[in-house]
């Protein structure tokens, strides 16, 4: 029988069917627009208000510091683009760091057509952030610092709150994008002291299709979307309810077994890292041994390209994803282990496993033994295997 | 994305290796692109009696490579020569776009070497 095995977690994640449950009502019975003034509108608003005074109590934010959106990437353009254009009268500068999403470089390109200039810091081989190298990037006229809390490639975890120390001491706006940590860890807003986070809803199992921004209060922004009367008229755009309820939930679930989950999923990490290590020769671990989300392995296997190990695996029932240019449709490999100084060869042969608390043991052995097979059979039909292999028995 | 043809193809492609004392080999591609191609072949009365690949690439460049080594047994050196990328997509039943480029490495890996095996008679 063909096995499915999801090994995608930090891609998206299955919605909890409690979540589902609490979400139904909110397309059918209480379908309300929540800006109507009638009772219909009136309990959606009310639904509405529930879900972000949950949010805003789980990341210790005030409610009116919580703005929905559609998801990760619409929070992350608006931070970037919003935050900027508001404090445009400070300068133009930015700074950022060579591993961010493509949401945040999506929206420093489109700063930098508008004039803005944008440093892109360094990250050092286990994809840390270079703080005197970041610090030394500050300028009279720089008016934001963005900097992603987890990776979403490596899973490499940044000093954030050495950043909002550098960013405070220089007064400079910080946003982190958020979106591979909170469902890992309970990030207080107020402690690590973030002027602006974004989080998406789907890679905790919750729906697909909502995120929210958390903007400080006091903290200027410029809209992205324009529209109606929603979100304290900065987000146009009829409330997405059912998506609010639903990522509240996810995150209060999440919330209330986060401990052991990640303790769980970091076993499955580390016994799938460890047999790996041992049992597959040529295999480089990106990303920091420690400082990394729990369900985050990402290999680099020589030899082979990534594509085709992701292919393969996928005809085993394994689902992966692959930092390889050949599965984005573009010719360059991923620009986060080129960050890191992976070389273009061998970052073409990178897989990201990333594991969640559905996965078993059993799965995680069954993954490795399959593995196993792929890559020597991959590398067996390698031209570069043999040469390496030759030079290696020398 | 791809078709079932060139997952079969990629599945179990065939004529993987490279052959003893081949008569001619040509390498194409480069590792830091992400594909790199070698393809022997063995020629007996200008016929090409015999192909093996090699490849380090994507699932495409794996299906490529071996459907275009199936396609030049048997052909004489002149047909081989004028095999294009193309008749290799057909074979496969099409490729998405962005693949195009692996069933041009096989085209010319191909031809490279059955140049190297002209320039050595």
């Amino acid at each position: 029988m063909q096995r499915s095995i999801y090994l995608d977690h930090a891609a998206t994640t299955k919605v909890d069917e409690r979540v589902i449950q609490k979400m139904l009502p909110y397309f059918s019975d209480i379908y309300g627009n929540a800006n109507s003034q009638h009772f219909y509108g009136r309990k959606a608003q009310k639904a509405l208000d529930e879900a972000r005074d949950q949010i805003a109590q789980i990341i210790g934010a005030n409610p009116s510091e919580v703005y929905f959106t559609s998801g990760g990437t619409e929070a992350d353009n608006w931070a970037v683009c919003g935050l900027a254009r508001a404090n445009s009268t400070k300068g133009k500068h930015i700074i950022t760091t060579k591993i961010e999403h493509a949401a945040i470089f999506g929206a420093c390109k489109t700063l930098e057509k508008e004039g803005y200039e944008v440093t892109y810091v360094d990250v050092n081989e286990d994809g840390i952030v270079d703080l005197a190298k970041l610090e030394s990037a500050i300028r009279q006229d720089t008016v934001l610092i963005t900097c992603m809390y987890a990776n979403n490639e490596i899973g490499t975890i940044q000093p954030i709150e050495r950043i909002v120390e550098i960013a405070k001491k220089h007064k400079v706006i910080f946003f982190t994008d958020a979106v591979q940590a909170i469902p890992v860890m309970n990030i207080n807003v107020k402690q690590v002291g973030v002027d602006a986070m974004a989080f998406s809803s789907h890679k905790f199992n919750g729906p697909k299709g909502v995120g929210v921004l958390y903007l400080r209060n006091g903290v200027k922004i410029s809209n992205i979307i324009s529209g109606g009367h929603q979100e304290r008229t900065r987000r146009g755009g009829t409330s997405n309810v059912a998506g609010a309820v639903g990522m509240a939930e996810a995150l209060r679930l999440n919330r209330l077994t986060l401990e052991q989950d990640v303790e769980y999923i970091r076993s499955l990490r580390d016994l799938f890292v460890s047999r790996v290590q041992n049992e597959i020769p040529f295999a480089k671990y990106n990303g920091h041994p420690q400082l990394r989300v729990p369900g985050n392995a990402d290999f680099s296997f020589e030899f082979i390209e990534g594509e085709s190990i992701l292919f393969s695996l996928d005809l085993e029932g394994i689902a992966v994803s692959s930092g390889s240019a050949c599965s984005s449709g573009s010719l360059e490999p991923s620009h986060v282990l080129l960050a890191i100084g992976v070389e273009e060869a061998v970052a073409h042969g990178s897989i990201r496993f990333s594991f969640g608390k559905e996965n078993t043991v059993e799965e995680v052995n069954y993954v490795v033994d399959k593995l196993k097979q792929i890559v020597e059979r991959l590398r067996m039909m390698s031209p570069l295997y043999k040469v390496e292999s030759k030079t290696t028995k020398c | 994305m791809y078709n079932d043809k060139v997952m079969e193809a990629f599945k179990n492609p065939k004529n993987v290796g490279e052959i003893e004392n081949y008569d001619g080999i040509g390498v194409v591609g480069n590792a830091s692109c992400g594909d790199i191609m070698q393809i022997t072949i063995k020629v007996e009365n200008g016929i090409i009696v015999d192909a093996k690949f090699k490849t380090f690439g994507c699932a495409a460049a794996v299906a490529t490579s071996s459907t275009a080594t199936q396609m030049v047994i048997g052909m004489t050196l002149e047909e081989a020569l004028a095999l294009t990328n193309k008749k290799v997509v057909e074979e496969l039943e099409g490729l998405p776009p962005q693949k195009i480029h692996c069933s041009v490495l096989a085209e010319e890996a191909i031809k490279k070497a059955i140049e190297d095996y002209k320039s050595k008679q």
